[in-house]
């Protein structure tokens, strides 16, 4: 299964932030569009950093200035990306290792989707169902 | 006024296509309770099952057998099938929004992709949908022609279309005889010349996308030994570092059984045809004899290389080979055919969704009343039973939309109209008694000849088999 067989059935919408912004204001968006992480890019829509809830949460933990902080202070770099014809198995197995749990996705330079670690959990669960499915009617139909 | 959904206004919804995800999508709808809904399914071949007829090899009738369940879905009461109609020339989409609440698009991936190589369109090159299509009884395809008077055959891929052609290729007479194999391609392939088929992967044996029954079967064939190179099949570093971080039984055991192919002797069992497992190649051109006829396929040897989010790919080397061979079969990629008025993503060949909501591709936001399931909603991908979760997420958010009351507003949403429309644009419709009676009589012309079935293979001689 490749990365593009995500984001088929979930759109190539991301919501994107910029580094200048504050935490306030990334924490509105994601609230907004009820999203466990936000892309950083620049100007040019290139991805800079990953800001997750993990990130905000040990922001939250060092200073008392929090919420005003910008963004670049608090996100993710560097920024490790997915092309859409990756195999799901490797990037799940990087994301596993580098304890991310977002993937940006860019094709020919432009991001066009994000991928989370439950994205990859219900495209295996629905894999691993339609195995199950498959047999269950093959021993049935006997 | 009484809501859509209800006994006297049930909820009304067109299924394009009649392959698995378009039969989990009608058993979704059929079993709600509380809801009335009809379902009109559309296909524009007479027969239906998509793929589970026209795809899956004819040896492998096991998996065939969900067709029982369709068949249940089938007869309920508030489900019609509608074959031979053509959407876009039969019916537009204009016509299901007058007719129809909510539109379901599931018309798989019809089509391949290319190499995009020099020599692609010579003489003997063929796509393998086609060479699947034709030895499948496909109405449209049943006059093809594929030169089996050559002795050698490349199928590039390694993907379970490509094992499949390459398997056939390989089959005996006694072998075929025992499948549901259109009687022409049977008398084809008795008659074929074929003596060596080469099986090409880009990647390593760890990522061949074949599964090990199948990989299995090709090592058990009556009149084929199968083949393969020690050195394609070693382990290389970056496999088995993917290997080790994540332990996957299936994957060792997967290129176990291929490393078993490489021990065996070319004279092993001395059966007539051979059939051999390449990997880390990927073709560069095919290069035509002086009649524009495929000679030989140049090869390019590929070393597996990383990508930062941990991918594997091929990467070319700088060195070639030559591989003579009359027939090519491309099996890289499947995609989907857009529709009149649809959507589409052209490069991922699929109408871009959200949980099955058709997605505008300017607002982003879904399209109102039109949704997609199976190959054309998440790419080609998995098992026949994958199309069931899948169905369901489509159907799921159908019913949330029907809730939220967002649905099309139909001026004659009345099953007695769709009969109205299609009698004056494609009288010689076939509905689902008409199939079962087809699938009768296949199977007793299939019993005269002591095999599970033989295909109506022409649409004219299926309107005569049905006396029309």
């Amino acid at each position: 299964m490749k990365i593009q067989t995500i984001l088929a059935t979930k759109g190539t919408r991301v919501i994107t932030a910029q580094a200048g912004q504050t935490l306030r204001e990334a924490i509105g968006l994601m609230i907004q569009h009820n999203i466990g992480a936000l892309i950083v890019v620049d100007e040019a829509d290139k991805p800079v950093g990953v800001l997750s809830e993990r990130s905000i949460l040990l922001a939250a933990a060092r200073t008392d200035q929090f919420f005003e902080q910008p963004v670049r202070e608090v996100m993710r770099t560097p920024v490790i990306v997915a092309s859409p014809q990756d195999d799901l198995e490797s990037v799940m197995q990087t994301m596993t290792v580098k304890r991310n749990r977002h993937i940006p996705v860019i094709d020919q330079g432009q991001l066009i989707g994000i991928v989370s670690v439950g994205d990859m959990v219900k495209a295996r669960l629905d894999e691993y169902q339609g195995a199950v499915e498959t047999l269950e009617t093959q021993i049935v139909g006997e | 006024m009484p809501h859509t959904g209800s006994d006297s206004h049930p909820l009304r919804v067109a299924i394009l296509g009649s392959g698995p995800a378009a039969f989990y999508a009608a058993e979704h709808l059929l079993k709600q309770t509380g809801l009335a809904i009809e379902v009109d399914m559309f296909d524009r071949l007479p027969t239906p099952f998509g793929l589970v007829r026209g795809g899956v090899a004819p040896d492998h009738l096991k998996i065939k057998t969900v067709t029982k369940t369709f068949d249940h879905i089938a007869t309920q009461p508030r489900f019609r099938f509608y074959g031979g109609v053509e959407f876009g020339r039969d019916l537009t989409l204009d016509d299901l929004k007058h007719l129809y609440h909510q539109i379901v698009y599931a018309t798989g991936a019809q089509t391949d992709r290319r190499m995009g190589i020099p020599g692609e369109d010579l003489q003997g090159s063929h796509p393998a949908t086609e060479f699947v299509a034709w030895y499948n009884g496909h109405p449209d395809y049943r006059h093809y022609q594929f030169d089996l008077s050559q002795e050698r055959a490349a199928v590039v891929g390694v993907g379970n279309v490509a094992i499949d052609v390459a398997r056939l290729l390989c089959r005996t007479r006694e072998e075929l005889l025992a499948t549901d194999i259109a009687d022409y391609v049977l008398e084809a392939l008795s008659r074929s010349n074929i003596k060596e088929v080469y099986l090409l992967g880009r990647r390593g044996p760890a990522q061949a996308a074949f599964t090990n029954p199948e990989i299995k079967e090709v090592g058990e064939m009556a009149g084929a030994d199968v083949f393969t190179l020690p050195e394609e099949t070693q382990w290389d570093e970056l496999s088995r570092a993917a290997l080790e971080a994540n332990p996957d039984r299936a994957t060792t055991k997967k290129v176990e059984i291929l490393q078993g192919y490489a021990l065996r002797t070319l004279r092993a069992t001395g059966k007539s045809r051979k059939l051999f497992i390449r990997f880390l190649v990927s073709p560069v051109e095919i290069i035509g004899d002086e009649q524009g006829r495929v000679k030989t396929l140049r090869l390019v040897k590929n070393v597996l290389a990383a990508s930062e989010s941990g991918a594997l790919s091929a990467k070319a080397t700088d060195q070639y080979e030559e591989l003579p061979v009359g027939l090519v079969f491309r099996s890289v990629g499947y995609r989907g055919v857009p529709l009149p008025g649809v959507p589409f993503h052209e490069r991922w060949g699929v109408i871009l969704n959200e949980k099955g909501r058709v997605i505008d591709p300017d607002t982003k936001q879904p399209v109102v009343g039109q949704y997609a399931a199976g190959w054309i909603k998440r790419g080609p991908t998995g098992v026949i039973g994958t199309n069931k979760p899948d169905a369901v997420e489509t159907v799921n958010a159908m019913l949330e939309d029907l809730r939220q009351g967002v649905m099309l507003q139909p001026v004659q949403p009345e099953a007695a109209c769709v009969d109205d429309l299609l009698r004056q644009r494609q009288p010689n419709f076939f509905t689902y008694p008409d199939w079962q009676k087809l699938d009768a009589l296949e199977v007793e012309r299939g019993q005269a000849q002591d095999r599970p079935r033989v295909k109506f293979t022409s649409v004219e001689e299926m309107l005569k088999a049905l006396g029309r």
